[in-house]
């Protein structure tokens, strides 16, 4: 299977006929091999000018067959959709290692390690295919919130800068094998909105459609993404890209998520997903919610009928995965409804002219 | 009737074109008092705020990013949609870029042809915006009916066919132009845009429609009254007609109802353009009008009228910098000295905004602007405070910030660094991926008072350890604090704070950043709050610790491996004097009596207390009393009458242990053994000082060569019990039911003491001349034990059929269990008998899956059955997704 628009086709299908599985936590996994400083670098990399540890998505280059081996599980697992180890793969993120000129490498090493990994799957288990999620983070700089609180009108990034490199990153995602694209952990809607202007300008540039997928983050109690958004807010800000699906992940464990959840599947014209950290973190930053725990709380997400993707992050392992896997194999996936258009503005609060 | 309340107000006043105002705080780049203008807007109901900076004394394209990105730091005006306001394509193309919601863009319009008209649709579609579209092509502005909607009609075709934009967002100006000119030309044009509007509707399906509705009234300028009422007329009729949204001056909207009836009229009669001499008539009564004032603009000031105290607490609270610096001055001169009023209400109303961003109830953006006032108020006091210590400025100290190597998440840290510098403090800010050798460079080069240190992934934990370690190395004398989304109180006191020996202290968010910092530094607090952290630290530590050692859990091995140590080289078991089962009916009422324990009987009814002492207890007492009154008079006739025939099997046989099991051999001629299956505790033990006890123990191994024994027992107050209680409860004394049930209970406890006594004495005999009172036997100082199934040391209640199979007690003395091995009737009290000396009661604690795992094969269940029985000693979840998974298959 090598043709993304086969493969694209049959992602459709089978999103009609059962909630589709993300994966789990990239980090989480890699943190476990408790790699140092030498293991990031690799040998490619042993004279680096600064140090890399906590570079993950470098490890795509340096030590592939870690990454390789993390989606195999995941994989098996079941997720339907792997994300690449592109989390921070932009010119803009790997800057603070130097590593900027490596943004376009990473991209495409990381989705063909994906694809290979659901081609050794599709090889021993015929028909079941399998698709790369190229992931596409928020960077690690805000575009609507300044860094410099004493003076509110700065930003230490443009849209056109965010832009430009996010197009870099998607190509490098499409060229390296990846069937849909993933805008995630968006805490500030503006770098989101450069995200899928970039990939417009992208598939329009390749004459390509690719299934575009949005995931946003409410960060703290206010139920507000870090930029001040609310969920409906946030919806209405990235409809305009009309994506595959939207949803959000990170920040809170399923509980906490679960009255966006439901706001979300009352007012998204597309499909939701929704991969929730292992709970809240513990006052050590582990996460302990265990796998038949997280089951649990999504599975009833999806006997009501709210969702149609689901996965993990932080904290969440190809245990999650199959337990959240092996709970929802029999719910139906949320019907993505036909809702009068109106036109839906939003600020930081939504706003709809009937 | 019109509906005002559905049509969108659009905030008009932050254009420079429209007002002149907003236009030279604009030029003047009085940014502060621009967004005023914006917030009072929003404040007066504007849905939507239209910004535009079209001038020529402008350059458009930054004073819109610039205005743009300020707005989007004012949360209370931020909250609303924003309308990119532009002639010039670059100007809305670089507004557009600075929104992360989703706005409205005005306008584009067919005036250069299709072709620069698409373009620029395909790029809003790509940006996200909603677009005004104004009704003009490239013959011009189109005045007429006809014209406004063959325009529109053209523009909706592009758009919807071609661009393949949502019609939802399309939103027609269809022209709203000066009517009551004088010119004739002109006096239709109110109408025209109302039919307009109609026609739009009609057939341009979704499509909303707009206009700028000060134009109308536009020949009365100078003359607000009427314009206003031009305005509401105006509107009243165009909303009827599908009119969506106006730009408007929200705040100055008459209602249309409340316009004076003759002038009501007349203008009415010129938008309509009723009668040719309207505007004639019009004019004739606007002098009258003039200068009369429109509604009074209202803000809600309510809250400037309570204490100053309260006052500084909504300005933080709200993020309304106006009037601090009054307020702070009138708390200055109530203070004793001006850092009183940071350290006093400005401080309480930071720690306020922090309970409620903590709550919920604030989100960041709203945090960052109580920072804000909180700085402005601080600066006006800063002045005397430096005038109170000789004009020189002294800082509250110096802070080093930085988040740790390995992570790149700062925008915790950079609030924190600007709400200390808000509150004086002087801020050294490295950055992020910060190596420890740097921070404590940087830390003894510019003698700083404080290190701050900040992390948002989890091994950022483990480096902050690292720093603290370091710093304790290298001898730094300064206090430490720990901030960012993974750290956490424990963690700090745990892992952070015993690295370093001097105040180490967590700081949950930004709006405690200043308390922390201020009591560290504070010379009269300093010592006591960084005595108190540290208590509060150590103890949390040893909480954590003593945690901790309560989970851990020794694999099921190494718990066998450190089992009860006996010496059976040494051991002489004693033959029980009366092997096999022996059963007692009807045993003698009087004589347990005696063997009463009291203390449950009195706790059955909710009193609690030693007894006797309880009798004479100041509180209950009298109820004791009158209660044990009632008990004595009961039991008097329970043995007078015989209510109740008490009955026991004992049995005795020889036993050995093999593993964790214990094998019994019922009778001299059956071969078969009955297996006894013992769980064992796992809770991890320091150096095996203690043993990790199984009932097993207390028996000789097989392998000993020695034949031991063990002992069971059921007895019973009988079933008259429970029936007598059922008769009672027929007539409604519930009280005496309740009674003999618990004297009930007592027979059963009281007989299995007796039991217990004789066996040890009697029938089996391994200390014939016991002599112990009936309070050293409730106290239990007797040798050997008699633990039951479903209590602490063998919590496991489905071993109690097995000891029925044993005693046969359902013949024997009429016990039965039911389906969750519950005995009825209730009386009744079953167990085992162990004679060892070393034999002690134990609680078996949580165990391990291991453990549960091997148990179930033992006992011949699945291993989901196991954990069902086991549920409250679990110290692990057990897999319920998978209860056919191989785990169960395993195990069974």
């Amino acid at each position: 299977m090598n043709d993304r628009q086969t493969r694209i086709d049959l992602l459709y299908k089978r999103a009609a006929e059962k909630i589709l599985i993300l994966d789990g936590a990239m980090g989480t996994m890699i943190q476990k091999h408790k790699l140092d400083e030498a293991d990031y670098r690799g040998t490619r990399f042993a004279d680096w000018k600064q140090d890399v540890k906590g570079n993950n998505d470098l490890l795509s280059l340096t030590q592939p067959q870690i990454i390789k081996d993390i989606h195999s599980q995941y994989i098996a697992a079941g997720a339907d959709l792997n994300g690449t180890n592109t989390f921070s793969a932009t010119t803009i993120a790997q800057a603070d290692y130097g590593m900027e000129e490596l943004a376009y490498e990473i991209n495409y090493a990381s989705a063909k390690l994906a694809r290979e990994a659901c081609d050794e799957w599709e090889a021993t288990h015929p028909g079941d295919v399998r698709f790369v999620n190229g992931a596409i983070g928020p960077t690690n700089r805000t575009a609507s919130i300044s860094p410099d609180v004493n003076n509110p009108g700065y930003r230490g990034v443009t849209f056109d800068e965010l832009r430009i490199a996010y197009k870099e990153a998607a190509n490098g995602l499409l060229d390296g094998g990846a069937d849909t694209l993933l805008v995630e952990t968006i805490f500030d809607t503006l770098n989101a909105k450069a995200a899928l202007f970039a990939i417009d300008e992208v598939l329009e540039e390749r004459g390509e459609k690719v299934p575009v997928m949005i995931s946003g983050t409410i960060t703290d109690a206010s139920g507000r993404t870090l930029s001040g958004q609310t969920t409906e807010a946030f919806y209405n800000s990235v409809r305009h890209a009309r994506p595959f699906s939207i949803g959000l992940n990170c920040a809170l464990g399923a509980e906490q998520l679960r009255p966006y959840v439901v706001e979300l599947s009352r007012i998204a014209e597309c499909r939701v997903s929704v991969y929730p950290n292992a709970g809240l973190p513990n006052e050590f930053g582990e996460y302990d919610q265990t796998d038949n725990e997280m089951a649990a709380l999504v599975r009833e997400w999806a006997e009501k009928g709210f969702i149609n993707l689901l996965g993990g992050c932080c904290g969440t392992t190809p245990a999650h995965i199959k337990a959240i896997a092996h709970a929802v194999k029999d719910c139906k996936p949320r019907l993505v409804p036909k809702l009068t258009p109106k036109m839906r503005l939003s600020g930081l609060e939504p706003f709809e002219a009937a | 009737m019109t509906d005002i309340s559905r049509f969108i107000n659009i905030g008009e006043r932050t254009n420079v074109a429209g007002s002149i105002k907003f236009k030279k705080l604009i030029v003047e780049e009085n940014y502060e008092a621009a967004l005023d203008v914006a917030r009072e807007q929003v404040e007066n109901g504007a849905q939507i705020i239209d910004i535009n900076m079209d001038d020529a004394m402008l350059d458009a394209e930054t004073a819109m990013v610039n205005f743009i990105n300020l707005v989007a730091a004012e949360p209370d005006i931020s909250r609303v949609p924003i309308m990119v306001d532009s002639s010039k394509w670059n100007v809305i193309e670089a507004g557009l870029k600075c929104l992360q919601g989703k706005g409205i863009v005005n306008s584009i319009s067919l005036k250069e042809g299709p072709e620069p008209f698409i373009r620029q649709a395909r790029l809003l579609r790509r940006y996200g915006a909603a677009v005004v579209v104004m009704a003009f092509d490239e013959q011009g502005q189109a005045d007429t009916v006809a014209r406004k909607i063959d325009i529109c009609e053209r523009s909706y075709r592009i758009l919807v066919d071609q661009v393949d934009f949502p019609p939802e967002d399309i939103i027609f100006d269809p022209n709203i132009f000066a009517v009551a000119t004088g010119i004739e030309e002109h006096n239709n044009y109110a109408v025209d845009f109302i039919e307009a509007c109609k026609l739009i509707k009609a057939r341009l399906p979704y499509a909303k429609i707009s206009g700028g509705v000060s134009n109308v009234s536009f020949s009365f300028r100078g003359n607000n009254p009427v314009r206003e009422a031009m305005h509401s007329v105006f509107l009243y009729h165009a909303i009827q007609a599908g009119m969506d949204m106006g730009i408007v001056n929200a705040g100055q909207l008459v209602v249309y109802e409340e316009i004076p009836a003759d002038l009501r009229e007349r203008v009415e009669d010129v938008i309509l353009n009723r009668r040719p001499d309207a505007t004639d008539r019009l004019l004739e009564v606007a002098d009258k009008y003039k200068g009369d004032g429109g509604p009074e603009k209202k803000v809600d000031l309510e809250w400037r009228g309570k204490p100053v105290n309260e006052r500084l607490k909504h300005a933080l609270v709200n993020g309304i910098t106006e009037f601090v610096e009054d307020d702070v001055e009138e708390a200055r001169l109530q203070a004793e000295k001006p850092l009183d009023v940071i350290e006093g209400p400005l401080m309480d109303g930071m720690n306020f905004v922090g309970d409620l961003f903590g709550a919920g109830k604030m989100f960041l953006p709203q945090v960052v602007k109580s920072a804000r006032v909180m700085k402005k108020a601080v600066a006006y006091l800063i002045p005397f405070i430096e005038a109170g210590q000789g004009g020189k400025r002294e800082t509250n100290g110096k802070v080093l910030m930085a988040t740790v190597k390995g992570d790149v998440h700062d925008i915790g840290k950079n609030i924190v660094g600007v709400v200390l510098q808000c509150n004086n403090f002087d801020v050294i800010d490295l950055g992020v991926m910060v190596p420890t050798q740097k921070i404590l460079e940087v830390a003894r080069q510019e003698k700083v008072d404080m290190i701050g240190l900040s992390g948002l992934i989890t091994p950022s934990l483990e480096e902050m350890t690292y720093v603290a370690a370091e710093m304790e190395r290298e001898g730094l004398d300064i206090p430490l604090l720990i901030g960012g989304a993974t750290t956490s109180k424990v963690h700090t006191a745990v892992k952070i704070a015993p690295n370093y020996s001097k105040p180490v202290v967590y700081v949950i968010d930004a709006s405690r950043a200043v308390g922390v910092a201020s009591k560290l530094l504070s010379k009269t607090q300093g010592k006591d709050f960084a005595a108190e952290t540290r208590a509060e630290y150590e103890a949390m530590a040893e909480r954590h610790a003593a945690q901790q050692l309560e989970k851990k859990r020794f694999t099921i091995e190494a718990a066998r491996a450190n089992k009860v140590p006996i010496d059976w080289a040494a051991f002489e078991p004693v033959v029980p004097a009366r092997p096999g089962i022996t059963v007692f009916d009807d045993y003698d009422l009087a004589e347990l009596v005696e063997r009463f324990d009291w203390k449950p009987f009195f706790e059955t009814w909710e009193l609690h207390g030693r007894f006797p002492d309880i009798l004479q207890d100041e509180k209950v007492g009298e109820t004791a009393r009158s209660l044990y009154d009632d008990a004595q008079k009961m039991l008097k006739r329970i043995i007078v009458e015989k209510w109740f025939k008490p009955s026991a099997v004992i049995g005795l046989w020889p036993a050995n242990a093999v593993g964790d099991d214990i094998e019994v051999t019922p009778a001299p001629d059956q071969n078969e053994p009955v297996m006894l299956r013992t769980l064992r505790q796992q809770m991890f033990r320091d150096n095996n000082k203690r043993p990790n006890r199984a009932l097993a123990d207390y028996i000789a191994p097989k392998d000993s060569g020695k034949v031991d024994y063990i002992g069971g027992f059921v007895v019973t107050a009988g079933p008259e019990v429970e029936e007598i209680a059922k008769k009672l409860e027929a007539d409604h004394d519930d009280y005496n039911a309740i009674l003999v049930k618990s004297l009930g209970d007592r027979f059963a406890e009281a007989f299995a003491e007796r039991m217990h006594e004789r066996v040890r004495k009697e029938f089996w005999g391994f200390v014939p001349d016991e002599a112990l009172s009936n309070a050293d036997l409730i106290g239990e100082k007797y040798q050997g034990i008699r633990p039951a199934p479903g209590y602490p040391a063998c919590p496991e209640h489905t071993e109690k059929r097995t000891l029925w199979q044993l005693l046969d007690a359902e013949n024997t003395v009429g016990v039965r269990l039911t389906e969750s091995c519950a005995m009825t009737p209730a009386s009744s009290v079953s167990g085992f008998y162990f004679a060892n000396p070393d034999a002690k009661y134990f609680g078996l604690g949580k165990i391990e899956r291991d453990q549960v795992e091997d148990y179930a094969r033992r006992k011949s269940m699945t291993l989901a059955e196991a954990e069902r029985w086991l549920a409250p000693n679990l110290n692990y979840e057990p897999r319920h997704y998978d209860e056919g998974g191989p785990l169960a298959r395993q195990a069974s």
